[in-house]
């Protein structure tokens, strides 16, 4: 069984971004980035498959610019096996990626697609979902336990007040939450290794996508700042400022 | 121009996830309709016919909507998208898990998050964990949104008197299905719905640690229980309590971080809070920028000492 990983090239997570001063979106000139740590733990999780004896190849994927090929050269030292660059200077918005990645479903035929819930610069939780029905095949998002056997996933997802397994029939779509493994570290030699693995490119047209952005940004503001607040000496004024100057107690 | 809320519920009445996303459907111009799949869920179609502003409930009730499943929901959805400009889920973890599917579904556009509607094709949402607020617009014939709740006030429950339609409901779907639920009983007030929250960080070392500190605060004033990601992390509390750009995102009339520095993906879901408190014993902490009250105290001795004076 392959199992295909789509990964994103974000923002670091530790990077404050800066809105542009004409209001046309964020500064991401020279700013750290990384893989979305959501994509990271669905790579783990493939990994780990894998190493199970459960996946037979591990494919990565990533859309976008060509410094992309940064991002699936740390997948495939996590463990991926080869890595697809779907490759774009347009802005892909969600439908547009879940189109090209149900294109790379149909060439690839993967038992499983794991992809991370949510990229944390737009912040959508789309993609899976939005794949899942294209291929009109089950869906476990925010997964906290994968198990695969028999040509079925069993599934645990993290739902509010606590969690609820499904029992999915393959090719399925997961989506991972956070507590679902936790990634390893990158060793060096892995680093070497993944240079030499195999890296195709296409362009949306190849796979006959049309990714047009169907959702216009016009225009990207500061969020209203909070106003500083005050330190307080101790827990007994603290509860005075509550009572009467907040009144919320 | 008509827009459908399909409603968060558990068949016995709606989450109050679905008054906001009925507010926000309401600045969408046009009627307002509230779809309830469900089973033997008609004390939730009742209880959404009784919200103020919704012209017509459709009650879909079979088996097949029973645990809410994505596959089978979205179907009965997509078979009736047509008669609607817009598509309103609340954006929770039910909302966010059915929405983009329907949206991919209807071959449109999902727009996820937003926090003010400005006008029938254009709507506000807060991108890179709420450091940025972008207005979109969308070109696509039917607009399907997830609501933050955060960002419209709630509906009131009582006043309306809309219809109760019961159509056809659609099959369902063979390739999944509900193995099981483990559902903590909880009586204290839901997270996003909660007046007060009481959060806890990484500081408090441990899962016994937390509740054994964490536990009294929140019962003394009827809060409900929050966790930044780093606790989560650890172990050390549930992860339906994360509260940050990947967990929930709340705004409480009172927050009170104890133990929490403040990272930027915490800040994303608590810095819409009327009131915010910060116990650190760390002066540089993040967290202090954007509490209105700040504590530098040790939360071991200052949690208990705030419990004694309430």
């Amino acid at each position: 069984m392959k199992v295909l990983v789509p990964v994103k090239r974000v923002v670091d997570y530790n990077v404050k971004v800066r809105v542009k001063s004409d209001g046309s979106g964020v500064d991401i000139a020279n700013v750290k980035m990384s893989m979305n740590p959501f994509d990271e733990i669905a790579i783990e999780e493939a990994v780990r498959l894998k190493e199970k004896g459960v996946a037979t190849e591990v494919i990565a994927v990533s859309c976008g610019v060509s410094q992309c090929t940064e991002t699936l050269r740390t997948a495939m030292a996590i463990g991926a096996d080869r890595a697809i660059l779907v490759e774009s200077a347009e802005e892909l918005q969600p439908l547009a990626v879940a189109k090209i990645l149900k294109a790379l479903m149909d060439k690839e035929q993967p038992g499983l697609v794991i992809l991370g819930k949510q990229a944390i610069d737009d912040d959508c939780n789309q993609t899976g979902q939005m794949l899942a029905a294209l291929c009109d095949r089950p869906q476990a998002t925010f997964a906290s336990k994968v198990e695969v056997a028999d040509g079925q996933a069993t599934v645990t997802r993290e739902v509010d007040g606590g969690s609820e397994t499904l029992t999915l029939s393959l090719p399925a779509i997961i989506t991972t939450d956070l507590r679902l493994n936790e990634p390893r570290y990158v060793t060096l030699p892995n680093i070497m290794k993944a240079k030499k693995k195999q890296l195709d490119t296409y362009s949306p047209a190849d796979l006959g996508v049309d990714v047009t952005p169907r959702i216009k940004t016009l225009k990207v503001v500061e969020p209203a700042a909070r106003s500083a607040g005050i330190k307080v000496a101790d827990v007994a004024t603290l509860v005075e400022k509550l009572r009467n100057d907040a009144k919320v107690i | 121009m008509t827009s459908l809320v399909v409603a968060e519920h558990d068949n016995a009445g709606i989450k109050p996830s679905t008054l906001n996303t009925i507010t926000a459907a309401v600045q969408c111009g046009g009627e307002v309709h509230v779809l309830i799949a469900g089973h033997n869920a008609a004390a939730a179609a009742a209880a959404a016919a009784a919200v103020a502003g919704v012209a017509k409930v459709i009650h879909a009730d079979s088996a097949a909507f029973a645990n809410g499943l994505a596959e089978n929901v979205t179907a009965q959805v997509v078979s009736m998208a047509s008669a609607y400009s817009h598509i309103l889920f609340p954006a929770t973890a039910v909302g966010k898990n059915i929405a983009p599917r329907v949206a991919a579904k209807l071959d449109v556009a999902q727009i996820s998050d937003i926090t003010k509607v400005e006008s029938p094709d254009t709507f506000e949402r807060p991108i890179y964990a709420g450091n940025a607020i972008a207005t979109v617009q969308s070109g696509d014939a039917i607009k399907v949104i997830t609501v933050r709740t955060t960002g419209f006030d709630a509906a009131a429950s009582l006043g309306g008197s809309a219809a109760v339609e019961t159509p056809v409901a659609q099959s369902a779907s063979a390739d999944v299905s509900f193995l099981r639920s483990e559902i903590a009983r909880n009586d204290r007030p839901e997270l996003t719905a909660a007046k007060i929250i009481v959060s806890g960080g990484r500081a408090l070392g441990s899962n016994e640690k937390f509740m054994e500190i964490m536990t009294p605060l929140a019962d003394k004033l009827g809060a409900a229980m929050g966790a930044s990601r780093a606790a989560v992390d650890a172990g050390y509390a549930p992860n339906d309590w994360q509260v940050g750009q990947t967990g929930k995102i709340v705004a409480p009339q009172l927050y009170i971080a104890c133990g929490i520095s403040g990272a930027i993906q915490h800040l994303a879901g608590m810095k819409d809070s009327k009131v915010i408190v910060a116990i650190n014993k760390d002066a540089e902490a993040p967290i202090f920028s954007v509490a209105d009250y700040g504590l530098e105290a040790d939360l071991f001795a200052a949690v208990p000492e705030l419990v004694a004076a309430l």
